[in-house]
């Protein structure tokens, strides 16, 4: 692995981390604070802080070890998680994002927004600064709540205006290349070591002795005006194995008696330790251990008394349980996924479509040959192929939740922008969808949604005139639908307002004031360029761009936008996308000596129509009138004799039409091969593929074929009519 | 980081030079060890003042070997701290600790 690799696995592994950060986040303004979910915040800022460390990307370090300290307060309760702090973390995970941008665009020397990242700094300081230690007003207030917790009664207060440090280093730390005198050293320029006792206790016998092992500990006494984030930081990168525990001056009673509890030597040796360095007076040692004597006897195994650590006021995490904890949540999810290069699975899928190819070309010689046991293993080796295209098309598959997840943020952040209560609704977010389509819906979505909560939802005044709840929902949901997938964004609004669009089309020459139009042609309006009927332009949404954007992206996906809307009710835009982009199960037909595939899962039936009656494009079926196409005059093919032509019946969303050809030949695998640019402006084609025999099939572009038949339809009644 | 024997007899004499530090650990322990052997012995001197470097490895080893002594019933000194050796010292205050007189040049606490 190189670097350039490894840059990307923290950038990914950042992004993932503060997604989860942002919805843990979300979850509880919703449901409230829980330790779960505090913790989790709290896990994401220390693991990037961790990776990037591992880098040197020194701004994200720096600005996620401020987040952590405030977070680290959250989590040990001395600070509440209030909805102004949920901004604030809010924000401090998009100012990571962006430093984690930086990172991917190779720029992390510099500082995406200078200004930003101060003002952040500046809240999270101030709120470290309420309970840090430089202030002792404040501090006792914090000390009476944390009394509480640990049932002491005695909240008072060391005299000692020094630091204490007490350090146990992991005995692996010399072997990681980092020696704990350095750090005394380094604690030597931003203060004056007042005291030190080195511990040598923990010196084993001299045969199992590791020379490599660090055994010793410090108890060091600590002059400094350097506050707490200082003196922490400089054991930053020994914190995690290392029990460090620091004591601020003035530090309670109650600390030391956790910190002697904690540590393995004797009490009574701490105790002297402790006076002699002066932290703690005779009197104050004699009231630690005659309390500590009080409470139940402290031979607890570890795992409790690293709980206890936890309760302990202002004691440095207790990492190592925490570290612990990690790791197995990690190895269980590292058995559940494993992650893929996505080009590694491009190749596969691209291995695949040349099976299915060579495989229907097996097909083909094997029926050609009439060799009936040749023809019965290609047969099973074709189903298998089917297997096994499916399989790896499931792999490029995720749930679309991945793309729904960032919007209860952005409904959060909007509705508050514009002051309108809106509540999101998220159905169908486990409807799988190709990865590659995931990324590119991800921009057409948000302009929806913008546009959603913008012009749709109405102001709350205006909602209680309509005799409406003050909260407007939004609601995103997703389902399969006859191989499409169904995205659809709704809101319970204004709705589209016809005559003004239709209006505003007139004015600008988009069609003409005597074209007979249906609703739904009208709302389309919306999607061609520079069109937008919003009275005041705001920030977000109303400049007319966006919807033709919108358009552009979702067909470019081989997808289509369609807008349902009830005046004074609602909006609900609909996008249809196929399911993939690479394989599809094709319906093969014949025109002349041309061949073109249908996708299968669009075929509702075959006709033969030699016996129905045709007129106008338009066959009645089953009392039912179908419009429908010649394949032979849309192509502008030669005419052929003779010819019992076949209708196919095809379905897109709700729209059915016939398609008029010479000859079924049957079901037939197609991967699908995009046209040349040459060909990129030809109607009625969405792609080639490649038969058996190694002719070319032309894949038909349905529900372009469907909308024109319909448009046809809709021409040719309104001729009937007149 | 050799150790060196300078004299046996009445008082056994070693010299310590180079880096005591992590680098050399391992093998350290191991001829300290021997130094000292299983039993008795005349009193050990061990000389510093070659000692360039000192990490917190070695200053276990000088502690180590101290205690091993005292095990044994055999006194053990160091002498002629150097410079480097003394910085360490003072930073973890061991020189009341490890008992041995160190000249210090300038003092400084």
């Amino acid at each position: 692995m190189d670097m350039d690799n490894a840059r990307d696995a923290l950038v990914q592994e950042a992004r993932e981390l503060l997604a989860a950060m942002e919805m843990a986040l979300m979850q509880i303004e919703a449901e409230g604070a829980s330790s779960e979910a505090i913790n989790a915040i709290f896990r994401a800022a220390h693991t990037i802080k961790g990776s990037a460390g591992l880098f040197a990307f020194e701004r994200i370090v720096s600005f996620t070890h401020v987040a952590e300290s405030v977070l680290d307060k959250v989590r040990n309760g001395s600070l509440p998680l209030d909805t102004n702090l949920l901004s604030l973390l809010l924000e401090c995970g998009d100012y990571i994002g962006e430093l984690v941008d930086a990172i991917a665009a190779r720029r992390e020397e510099e500082e995406p927004d200078p200004v930003k990242r101060g003002r952040l700094e500046v809240s999270l300081n101030a709120l470290l600064g309420v309970t840090a230690a430089a202030h002792p007003a404040v501090h006792a207030m914090g000390a009476a709540a944390d009394t509480a917790q640990i049932e002491v009664d005695d909240g008072s207060a060391v005299s000692s205006d020094n630091w204490h440090l007490s350090l146990r280093f992991s005995p692996d730390v010399l072997r990681n290349g980092m020696d704990p005198l350095s750090f005394l050293r380094y604690l030597g320029t931003i203060g004056r070591i007042v005291h030190i006792v080195t511990l040598p206790d923990a010196l084993p016998d001299a045969r199992v002795m590791d020379p490599e092992a660090c055994y010793l500990g410090f108890e060091v006494d600590f002059a400094s005006d350097a506050d707490r984030q200082t003196i922490e930081g400089v054991f930053e990168f020994v914190r995690e194995d290392s029990e460090i525990r620091i004591l601020p001056p003035h530090g309670k009673i109650a600390e030391y008696i956790g910190l002697i509890q904690s540590l393995a030597e004797p009490a009574g040796r701490l105790g002297e330790i402790l006076v002699k360095g002066g932290a703690l007076t005779p009197s104050e040692l004699d009231n630690v251990l005659a309390q500590q004597a009080a409470e139940p006897v402290p031979a607890k195994p570890l795992g409790t008394l690293l709980v206890e650590q936890d309760k302990v006021p202002q004691a440095v995490v207790a990492a190592a349980l925490t570290k612990q904890k990690q790791g197995e949540e990690k190895r269980t999810q590292e058995q559940k996924f494993i992650k893929v290069e996505v080009s590694k699975l491009d190749a596969l899928i691209d291995l695949v479509g040349e099976l299915v190819i060579a495989g229907a070309a097996a097909n083909l010689v094997a029926h050609r040959e009439k060799h009936a046991r040749f023809e019965e293993a290609t047969q099973s080796i074709s189903s298998l192929v089917e297997q096994i295209r499916d399989a790896a098309l499931t792999l490029r598959m995720v749930p679309i939740g991945e793309v729904f997840q960032r919007f209860p943020r952005v409904v959060r952040d909007i509705s508050r922008e514009l002051g309108k209560e809106i509540q999101l609704l998220v159905t169908g977010a486990d409807t799988e969808l190709d990865k590659s389509m995931v990324e590119k819906l991800s921009d057409p979505l948000m302009h929806i949604v913008r546009n959603a909560m913008d012009h749709g939802i109405e102001s709350k005044e205006a909602r209680v005139m309509a005799g409406k709840a003050v909260e407007g929902t939004l609601r995103l949901n997703a389902y399969h639908e006859s191989g499409s997938i169904v995205i659809e964004v709704s809101d319970d609004g204004r709705g589209l307002d016809r005559d003004r669009i239709l209006a505003k089309a007139i004015e600008r020459g988009l069609v003409s004031a005597e074209q007979q139009l249906s609703d739904g042609e009208i709302y389309r309006l919306i999607f061609e360029p520079g069109f937008s009927t919003a009275e005041q332009v705001t920030n977000l949404s109303g400049r007319g761009v966006g919807m033709d954007v919108v358009k552009k992206n979702i067909e470019s996906l081989r997808g289509e936008v369609e807008i349902v809307s009830r005046q004074g009710q609602g909006t609900t835009v609909r996008i249809r996308l196929p399911l993939t982009l690479a394989i599809i199960d094709g319906f093969q037909v014949m025109v002349g000596d041309s061949q073109f595939v249908i996708p299968l899962e669009l075929v509702i039936e075959c006709i033969d129509i030699s016996s129905h009656d045709m007129r106008h494009n338009i066959v009645k079926l089953r009392g039912e009138p179908l419009p429908f196409v010649r394949l032979r005059e849309l192509f502008d093919l030669p005419e052929a004799e003779h010819v019992r032509e076949s209708l196919v019946v095809v379905q897109y969303g709700q729209q059915r039409a016939g398609l008029v050809v010479d000859k079924l030949l049957g079901e037939f695998q197609a991967v699908i091969k995009p046209l040349g640019l040459l060909f990129g402006e030809v109607k009625g084609i969405s792609g080639s593929t490649i038969l058996g025999d190694g002719r070319v099939a032309l894949i038909l572009d349905v529900p372009h074929l469907v909308q024109r038949t319909m448009r046809a339809k809709v021409a040719q009644l309104a001729r009937s009519l007149s | 980081m050799p150790l060196t024997a300078l004299a046996e007899g009445e008082s056994a004499q070693f010299r310590l030079d180079g880096e005591l530090t992590i680098f050399h650990a391992a093998e350290l322990k191991d001829v300290l060890l021997a130094a000292l052997g299983e039993g008795g012995g005349p009193p050990l001197t061990i000389d510093l003042s070659g000692v360039d470097e000192l990490d917190t490895a070695g200053v276990q080893l000088l502690l180590l070997a101290k205690r091993e002594a005292a095990r044994h019933g055999r006194a053990l000194a160091y002498s002629g701290h150097s410079p480097a050796v003394i910085s360490v010292l003072e930073l973890l205050d061991l020189a009341g600790t490890l008992g041995d007189p160190v000249l210090i040049p300038n003092a400084s606490r």
